[in-house]
């Protein structure tokens, strides 16, 4: 199961980084966000897939699954809602303060 | 006694978070955020030299033991880097008022910045590795609303890059803590150095390391990795350029001394020869840079390369001479980066343009000015009686001990060329054919105060070194020796 998952992961991180390396904005927003999937993915992959109930205390359970990735996991994905709606917005305003999305011409340094 | 370290961290947040309710009331809030930078450096202060007399503090937050809740240490080195942000966090909050426009200012400018001093302190005071990635994240989200605070048209086309690069270097931390987590079961420092030093650190730990050095090597702006750097932090208003050139780089580099001297010491053979190469390497083209440019700012922005690069070399080197010297350095440069921006800042305000070839002949209008910048580039530049001196050759006596004779040699070099580009500011802006100086409707009188402050601040760590430098060398001697962290945290008897 682990292997599959890694796999998975693998896919995401491949896919985000080719939207990455794209010029639309947009499109590089989007594998940001498919990066943070593929980084979340990992991190529930990496406290290992073993069976159990979910970390809740009840009578009469001897296994559960590791809470600590989940912990983890659930901040790592507040942080990344925040910095993509942070990202969202400043595409959105550099995109009607420069009127381009194309990253080829955000480039350069002009001395003002 | 413990809890007294949480404070650098909470008063900040606090203030901050006051400050959104009252924005619109700046002589409130200005006043206001220079109190709160002023209490929390006397708070540092005491903390520190408390912690430098006594020994490590160790606060067990929520009172769960060590390995299992979140720790804070307040080590030598933590808090004399907590002491050194809180420095320059004075500085800005007396510098911004005067300097920025009304617009940023009441568009949370006080709130954004305290929020950063207190996600740097954080940082530096955490013993838990997702927990330094939490507040990476908390000084990162305050630098993204500094940087593009005003949104001009090249703010805006520098902060995407800026965002996009550290986004994505966040995504590799969390990757490379999830990887670690699987190999050790553990995010706690102090457990982690014991999990790996008990496997001696194998291939797979090394390659964990070399992640998190990227990681962090992309924060700090190292050799291949610093081409975001000099645009973006030279777009934003001077104060907010200073902070994060003195700030925001150099907790990559902490991150960096913490994670190579406590977790990844296993194999240094591998590791810090690399660093070493790298360092060389980010040392040429940080000064290449600098010395490329006819913009005053970048000028400055370039020359945090170099001084990376320094500190680097003293971690590549790891004996206690040279980590004391890359300690020693860090803190010498925390403080003149910020005071150097807040100079150039100055002058580009009085000259009306950051162009070098169109600036000259200040030294006739504003003196004062211009002998601040001579000292502020001999103190970089490193002449004796300056504090860049005394790091530089902790660090340069550490890489000839060690037989690192190239790097060794590069590193003098790149100091005599960081003289030139410095210098050239002063040559070419302060003296010659006086210009035209635009009509200024403020006086830069009220900057001399923050500028001073940090100078003189410079120079008493140069010109009083025997106060500081028994500290120090000994910040670099407990980092050789992570068991002196692992009991203090752990309390093994």
């Amino acid at each position: 199961m682990e292997i599959i998952m890694s796999i998975l992961a693998g896919i995401l991180f491949s896919a985000g980084v080719y939207l990455l390396l794209q010029r639309q904005l947009l499109k590089i927003v989007f594998g940001t966000a498919l990066l943070s999937h593929g980084a979340h993915l990992l991190i529930l992959t990496m406290g290992k897939l073993n069976r159990g109930d979910p970390p809740i205390l009840e009578e009469g359970i001897k296994a559960y699954t590791d809470p600590l990735p989940q912990a983890l996991i659930l901040t790592s994905i507040v942080i990344s809602f925040g910095v993509t709606s942070f990202l969202l917005v400043l595409a959105y305003r550099a995109y009607r303060t420069n009127k381009t999305d194309n990253m080829e011409q955000l480039r350069g340094s002009d001395h003002d | 006694m413990t809890n007294l370290i949480f404070l650098p961290i909470l008063i900040p947040l606090i203030a901050g978070t006051m400050f959104v309710f009252f924005r619109k009331r700046l002589p409130l809030v200005r006043a206001g955020t220079q109190i709160v930078t002023i209490l929390n450096l006397a708070v540092t202060a005491f903390v520190t030299y408390y912690v430098l007399e006594n020994g490590t503090l160790v606060l067990q937050t929520g009172g769960w033991d060590a390995p299992y809740g979140i720790i804070l240490v307040g080590d030598g080195l933590a808090m004399s880097l907590i002491l050194t942000t809180n420095i320059i966090a004075v500085a800005a909050a007396f510098y911004a008022p005067y300097s920025l426009d009304k617009g940023r200012e009441e568009f949370y400018f006080y709130t954004f910045f305290l929020i950063l001093i207190g996600g740097v302190s954080g940082a530096f005071l955490t013993g838990d590795i997702f927990n330094l990635f939490v507040f990476f994240e908390v000084l990162l989200m305050a630098s993204y609303g500094l940087i593009t605070l005003g949104g001009t048209r090249q703010q805006l086309r520098e902060s995407i890059k800026y965002v996009l690069l550290n986004l994505f270097s966040s995504i590799l931390f969390v990757t490379t803590v999830a990887f670690l987590y699987s190999v050790t079961g553990t995010v706690n420092m102090a457990q982690l150095s014991v999990r790996v030093g008990y496997v001696n650190q194998t291939g797979i730990l090394t390659t964990i390391g070399i992640l998190f050095f990227i990681v962090f090597a992309t924060k700090g702006a190292l050799f291949p990795l610093y081409f975001w750097m000099p645009n973006a932090y030279t777009k934003p208003p001077a104060v907010i350029s200073a902070l994060f050139g003195a700030l925001l780089t150099k907790v990559g580099i902490y991150s960096i001394i913490r994670i190579f001297t406590l977790i990844f010491n296993g194999n240094i053979d591998y590791t810090h020869t690399f660093f070493i190469v790298l360092a060389g390497f980010t040392l040429i083209f940080g000064v290449a840079g600098a010395l490329s440019t006819n913009n005053i700012k970048l000028i400055i922005a370039y020359n945090i390369i170099p001084a990376i690069g320094f500190m680097i070399m003293g971690v590549g080197v790891f004996s206690e001479l040279s980590l004391s010297g890359s300690i020693y350095y860090l803190i010498h440069d925390m403080v003149i980066k910020a005071a150097l921006f807040l100079l150039v800042g100055a002058v580009a305000i009085v000259a009306g343009t950051t162009d070098l070839r169109k600036i000259s002949g200040l030294i006739k209008e504003f003196p004062f000015l211009g002998w601040m910048f001579f000292i502020a580039s001999l103190v970089l530049a490193g002449l004796p009686p300056f504090s860049g001196f005394i790091g530089k050759l902790q660090l340069l006596q550490g890489a000839f001990e060690n037989g690192h004779y190239v790097v060794a040699i590069v590193a003098l070099i790149t100091s005599l060329l960081i003289l030139i580009s410095v210098m050239r500011i002063f040559i070419l802006g302060f003296w010659g054919e006086g210009m035209d100086l635009p009509q200024n409707t403020r006086s830069i009188r009220p900057l001399y105060f923050p500028i001073s402050f940090l100078l003189i601040f410079s120079i008493v760590l140069g010109v009083g070194a025997e106060w500081f430098l028994p500290y120090i060398q000994q910040i670099g001697v407990d980092l050789t020796d992570p068991s002196v962290y692992i009991d203090a945290v752990l309390k093994k008897e």
